[in-house]
């Protein structure tokens, strides 16, 4: 063929719509990622819980529920400051020291409260996160990837609640491990570690557990959805959040 | 022309060649053909999640994408080439029916001196002691 300029501009026309066609011809070689939602999950548009604390506000009572967490999480019990904690109990001072003032009635003061993490709709811990190990799911879990966890622990100083625990040693030397989960991982020297809402149980269409272990005071549901049991609970009874001037706006809500 | 120092250094020489040549001559770690592993195999189940050389090759492009798939997006049912649904889960799944980490797993990576991290959090099937 001779090289004129009439068939270099035919083969340069040819080679741009190559360009342009080509990224679509590959694109549908690999399709979508072959993954979808387990057809037994449960769903919201943003998972929520009410405490009620008229119901469940003693240490013994706080104590089976973090029990029936620990357990099925395989989280330790470490006998000193360094102890790993998803749901746990303090009294009212510690819990909601924004809203305390000296004349609460009595009660009020002697109850203990149970605590977890809040999954804040603005998470101080996964803007500070700097692997994005910890992250917030679009139904309002905030979530941790342990694998991609380096321990620095930014979360911890983040969190205004003290939901994150850190695991200074193994903690399988403080499990049982006749009795571990053999359904759910440990965790490792290192990372941090915290409440997750039971995300694996909502994946198969099971409450969390404490809310399931806890005869109804503790309530759960989609915030965003008006008939769902916790809207119902929040229209009718009084309730607060923790440390509200964090600006976290925390999902767990508190009858008092 | 006269070697300095000849004599030792030609001693010198033979030994460290010698030493050289050991491993060759004396050892097995070398001359010694590798055999594959043998793997123990799942007694109820022929078909892994994909094919055997898949699995073999890329299992850990597959676990990588299986945890993402499963923490990040919330979707923990993959459908493999043969549209059969499988729930993501190395615990629950893959370990059902590999019984034993120390027959399956293992047999491999300490031929291939891999140490991946899976087991300091996850729960090996046969228990932890």
């Amino acid at each position: 063929m001779k090289n004129n300029r009439r068939s270099f501009i035919k083969l340069a026309g040819i080679a741009a719509a190559g360009l342009a066609l080509a990224p679509k011809a590959m694109a549908s070689g690999g399709g979508a990622a072959p993954v979808k939602v387990n057809a037994t999950a449960i769903h919201a548009a943003h998972w929520a819980m009410v405490v009620d604390t008229t119901k469940l506000n003693t240490a013994e009572g706080i104590e089976k529920l973090a029990h029936v967490c620990h357990a099925i999480h395989n989280v330790p019990t470490i006998p000193n400051k360094q102890n790993e904690k998803w749901l746990w109990g303090a009294p009212y001072d510690e819990a909601f020291p924004e809203q305390e003032n000296p004349h609460l009635s009595e009660s009020v003061h002697t109850r203990e409260y149970p605590l977890l993490c809040n999954h804040c709709v603005n998470p101080p811990c996964v803007r500070v996160c700097p692997t994005k190990a910890t992250y917030q799911r679009p139904d309002g879990i905030v979530a941790m990837d342990y694998h991609r966890c380096i321990g620095c622990r930014y979360c911890m100083a983040g969190c205004p609640y003290g939901s994150r625990s850190f695991n200074w040693g193994e903690p399988r030397d403080y499990l049982d491990l006749k009795k571990l989960n053999a359904e759910y991982p440990t965790r490792m020297r290192g990372v941090v570690e915290k409440c997750n809402f039971c995300v694996e149980r909502l994946a198969i269409g099971k409450l969390p557990a404490c809310v399931e272990a806890s005869e109804g005071a503790l309530i759960f549901g989609d915030l965003n959805d008006p008939d769902s049991d916790v809207r119902k609970v929040l229209r009718e009874r009084f309730t607060i959040r923790r440390k509200p001037t964090a600006g976290t706006e925390p999902s767990v809500y508190y009858i008092i | 022309m006269k070697m300095h120092y000849g004599a030792p250094i030609i001693v010198g020489l033979v030994i460290f060649i010698g030493a050289l040549c050991a491993p060759f001559v004396v050892g097995t770690a070398v001359t010694k053909t590798y055999k594959q592993p043998e793997l123990k195999m799942p007694a109820n189940e022929k078909e892994c999640v994909e094919s055997k050389e898949f699995m073999r090759e890329k299992h850990m492009q597959l676990l990588n994408d299986w945890r993402d798939w499963a923490l990040r997006d919330g979707k923990r049912t993959y459908t493999n080439h043969a549209g059969k649904e499988f729930t993501i889960s190395l615990q629950n799944t893959c370990m059902k029916c590999h019984v034993s980490k120390a027959d399956f797993c293992d047999k491999c990576h300490l031929d291939a001196g891999v140490s991946p991290y899976c087991w300091d959090c996850h729960v090996q099937p046969e228990g932890l002691k």
